[in-house]
């Protein structure tokens, strides 16, 4: 039997301190350990970015990581984009996904949305061909990805707004 | 006026839950006491199995159980056949079903041998090392021509040949056609197999609870009820000891209504025998070999014309993979012998096909079930036949449709609901001229092509038609109520992938009894809220559960306006329903809200008239005779890199008709995402076999799915003919935009690529492929 580790970390603002298998994946961990159900897999092989969360400021697939090396670090999940359900609730984000019809089954959504945060705070008024270069690497197999690339769009012109 | 809820953009009830990462997925299903389950799969395609050691395993701390075959004694049984031969007269079926875990030979890689029940995933996965199975290994089937010979190894050891079934229907005489033909193009084509990939991969997870004798199961399935009956009946259950939710599903597509997967059977058996709940979550590696797939098909076919372009008649001969087994029947094979009729007038037809066993994973639909290979092989026969003709593609194509005043159109053969293929409406031309127009077709090939092509440019251009047999029976049911608090709940027994039914059954019930949409909640896929229904399948959602919502939905609007023309004793006629409330027309002073009026429909105490149904609810019922045709058009302009054969789409085009709308916002993206997944299937995604059954590229690194750089956007445009055969006037459109997509970009290369005569006869290509196909072409110019 592989020894525990024992990890601290902060997810979505809160701080965590578990005892871990090294080998636990950090995509395991957030969903089976601390609950945190959106954060989706799809491959576990690091191709889908269904997995994607944000470790410290960088969007990173979560089923490439174990949860040790989130030790000490901050991770945040789709579940801290939205404060709850309500339209009011909602992050800009998820308005613009919402009103342009962004997602079907909407398994890979979490994982887009949480690539696109760091990016678009880097990038705040992306053209198509660029957040098509970004999502290159998630994969979507309901939308053909036409009406996330509208709501990524409409999405970054709601943030400007909220924070102008 | 009241406001119009049907056939609006509406943005969707579900997708704050999906957005915020508060959904259900079956994976998030988390329980006291839960056990972790995997699956020793074989390596080897064809193999008998000697001797199976789980003795280790069993040492191994953590693990609780581990199951072969034997240790489930008279559980052990082949799984259903799901769908009987229809009732053609020339047919010749063997039925043989997938098994819950392998006990004598394995038929295909991936089938399961062992199941480990452990404390954890990490643990159960662990002791798959300490499986010790001892194979003889069998030359497998994988070729579908090598399969028929007489020397080929046998699938099933007690047919006498690999075939599945054998089927042959007929319109006219061909004979007769090709006899009077002025010519006859026949040629072979082949279509290689893909898989769905649903991004989220299947999963089920069981709980018996042994104190209330009651068993939930959460299943990634498209059709909960009758997995429900099923299970209950092979675990010696009542019907109501047994609920199946399908909670949130992450894409179907098809394979996720096969029934039953070995592990939906394993699962429910295990938690009653260790009676605590226990889970099992396919991974990718996994799916690619016990999720079921598509679409080996080689066609040898031929079609007989006038000189004018007329068709006389084709003829179609085609063997159909099935894969190890065929839990499915015919319906696959016989979706593209009726969908090769197209939307045109073919007066004698010959198809027979062949259904064939192979040591490959199992065949059912996914998303185009078939179709998209009648679809390719018609387009083909077309293409080169105006070749030959000098006529223009698409004016041949004009010149053969089906005429509006021709419908109900019988095709005279029997289509996979085991109805007569009748198309109920259509109006094949406006469309296609539409699709011209979007496409820009005749200044593209006057002006545009040959200036760019001058330029040492390689671009063509393609038009394409077809036809989509949807929404289908049996039959589904909806109760529609109108509670307490003013609010409408809609219950059904459909489950749900991401087709937005939370949404669209809202805008039907909401029609009907003026509330917002928000305040219509949809429940779908729970069997212990509605009992009756048959699945998620063959486009058939919107149209078969969309009516029967419209039914019961309509029988509660009559009940508010009974209840309320008695309450303020008016006509019903004079009254409206608006926001929520019941008033007479033009005088909001007097409305009553629907809370008000369901409270008293419902009285705790005091007298009702006899024969009162309590309540404002209503539970209906909706089966169409027959299927409704859906029919579209597809145009492209696709341009190719001379030197690296990469392909980009730069214009793409869609006209379609699925009738009436319901909600031309979810209509888009299923059109969207069904143009995406057929560009995969032409150009990208191909499951690569080796000559012993093993798959080479089972992995998302290796198989690859179109990204957003390879889907471009896609312009589209609607027709609306109503079908006749609902009150909605709907047709099913979740299929369409997937069918014609590889009948496309064969004609769109053949066009780029014409100067050398390239005939593309088969799907899926890709870069490699196409420089050998033009290399070939470019070496018999
Ligand atoms: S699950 Fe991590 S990238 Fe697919
Ligand atoms: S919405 Fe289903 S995978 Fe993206």
């Amino acid at each position: 039997m592989q020894l525990n580790h024992t990890i601290t970390l902060i997810v979505n603002g809160q701080q965590y301190m578990r005892s871990v298998e090294p080998r636990l994946l950090l995509s395991d961990f957030l969903r089976h350990q601390l609950g945190l159900t959106g954060t989706h897999v799809g491959c576990e092989h690091g191709v889908c970015g269904a997995c994607t969360v944000v470790l410290d400021n960088e969007a990173v697939r979560s089923c490439l990581l174990f949860a040790v090396q989130a030790n000490g670090r901050e991770v945040a999940t789709v579940e801290g984009l939205s404060s709850g359900l309500h339209p009011e609730q909602l992050h800009p984000l998820q308005i613009g996904f919402w009103e342009a019809h962004g997602l079907q089954c909407g398994y890979c959504t979490p994982g887009i949305l949480m690539t696109l945060v760091p990016f678009l705070r880097e990038n705040p008024n992306p053209t198509a061909t660029e957040i098509r270069d970004l999502l290159s690497g998630n994969i979507c197999r309901c939308t053909g990805y036409q009406k996330i690339v509208e709501a990524v769009q409409s999405g970054a012109k709601l943030i400007q707004e909220g924070s102008s | 006026m009241s406001t119009r809820y049907f056939g609006q953009p509406i943005k969707r009830n579900e997708d704050p839950r999906l957005l915020t990462g508060r959904a259900l997925f079956t994976d998030d299903v988390q329980l006291a006491g839960m056990l972790h389950v995997a699956f020793a799969r074989s390596d080897l395609a064809h193999a008998r199995i000697r001797t199976i050691d789980v003795a280790s395993a069993k040492e191994r701390p953590g693990v609780v159980a581990i199951y072969i075959a034997k240790d489930l004694g008279d559980f052990w049984q082949p799984g259903p056949l799901l769908v009987p031969p229809p009732p053609v007269e020339q047919l010749e079926f063997h039925q043989r079903t997938q098994v819950p875990l392998t006990k004598d030979k394995v038929r295909h890689a991936g089938e399961a041998v062992a199941m480990i029940v452990a404390e954890s995933r990490y643990v159960a996965e662990d002791a798959l090392d300490d499986i010790f199975v001892e194979y003889e290994p069998l030359d497998a089937v994988v070729d579908l021509e090598a399969a028929l010979k007489d020397d080929a190894p046998l699938v099933h050891d007690d047919l006498e040949r690999n075939i599945s079934a054998r089927v042959a229907q007929t319109k006219g005489d061909w004979t007769q056609a090709a006899s009077e033909a002025d010519l006859v193009i026949s040629r072979r084509f082949h279509y290689d197999r893909g898989t769905a990939a649903a991004l989220e991969n299947r999963g089920i997870v069981a709980s018996w609870d042994a104190k209330t004798q009651h068993l939930t199961v959460w299943d990634t399935t498209q059709a909960p009820i009758a997995i429900r009956n099923g299970l209950a009946a092979m675990l010696g259950l009542s019907e109501r000891q047994v609920r199946v939710i399908a909670p949130f599903i992450g894409g179907g597509f098809g394979p996720k209504i096969m029934m039953f997967y070995p592990e939906e059977v394993l699962l429910a058996w295990a938690t009653l025998q260790l009676g605590r709940p226990v889970k099992w979550i396919e991974d990718r590696e996994e799916n690619f070999y016990a999720t079921t797939q598509e679409r080996v098909q080689v066609h040898d076919a031929a079609i007989a014309l006038r000189r004018d372009g007329t068709i006389l008649g084709v003829k179609d001969i085609f063997l159909h993979d099935s894969g190890a087994y065929a839990p499915y029947g015919l319906t696959v094979p016989i979706n593209s012998q009726c969908t090769l009729l197209g939307p045109y007038i073919v007066p004698n037809y010959y198809s027979e096909f062949t259904s064939v066993f192979t040591n490959k994973p199992i065949v059912t639909p996914y998303r185009g079930a078939g179709r998209q290979h009648g679809v390719f092989v018609m387009e083909r026969l077309l293409d080169i036949a105006a070749r030959e003709l000098a006529i223009d593609r698409v004016e041949i194509r004009r010149r053969n449709f089906i005429r509006p005043e021709q419908f109900p159109y019988n095709n005279e053969i029997i289509y996979q609901d085991f109805a007569p293929l009748v198309y109920d409406s259509g109006n094949y031309e406006p469309a296609l001229e539409r699709a011209l127009e979007l496409i820009g077709y005749e200044r593209f090939i006057r002006e545009e092509q040959p200036q760019r092509e001058a330029e040492g440019e390689r671009v063509g251009i393609a038009v394409v038609n077809y036809i989509e047999g949807t929404g289908i029976g049996p039959y589904e049911g909806a109760r529609v109520t109108v509670e307490a608090s003013g609010k409408v709940s809609v219950v059904t027994g459909i489950g749900t992938q991401g087709q937005g039914h939370y949404t669209s059954f809202a805008q039907v019930a909401a029609e009907q009894l003026g509330v917002p949409v928000s305040d219509v909640h949809i429940v779908t896929g729970d069997t212990d809220l509605f009992y009756w229904g048959a699945g998620t399948f063959a486009s058939r959602g919107a149209v078969v559960a969309g009516n029967a919502v419209h039914a019961a939905a309509a029988n509660v609007r009559a009940k508010i306006l009974k209840l309320a023309g008695e309450k303020l004793e008016v006509a019903e006629e004079d009254l409206e329903l608006i926001e929520g409330r019941a008033q007479v027309k033009g005088a909001p002073e007097t409305a009553i809200p629907f809370g008000q009026l369901a409270a008293e429909a419902n009285p705790l105490r005091g007298a009702v008239k006899p024969g009162t149904e309590p309540g404002l609810e209503s539970t209906e019922y909706f089966g169409p005779e027959r299927g409704a045709t859906a029919s579209g058009v597809h145009a492209m302009i696709l341009t190719v890199d001379p030197e690296t054969f990469l392909v980009e789409i730069e214009k793409y085009v869609v006209v379609h008709d699925c009738g009436k709308v319901i909600n031309p916002l979810i209509l888009e993206g299923q059109i969207q995402g069904g143009v995406a997944q057929g560009i995969g299937n032409a150009f990208y995604e191909q499951l690569h076999f080796n000559e012993n059954g093993a798959l080479l590229n089972a992995s998302l690194m290796d198989y690859l799915l179109p990204t957003a750089m390879d889907v471009p956007d896609i312009l589209s445009d609607h027709i609306e003919t109503p079908s006749p055969l609902n009150p909605l006037g709907v047709k099913g459109a979740g299929e369409a935009g997937a069918i014609p997509v590889g009948a496309l970009f064969a004609q769109a290369l053949d066009n780029a690529f014409r100067d050398i005569g390239l005939e593309t006869r088969e799907i899926p290509l890709s870069p490699n492929r196409l420089f050998e196909l033009v290399m070939e072409a470019k070496k018999a110019v």
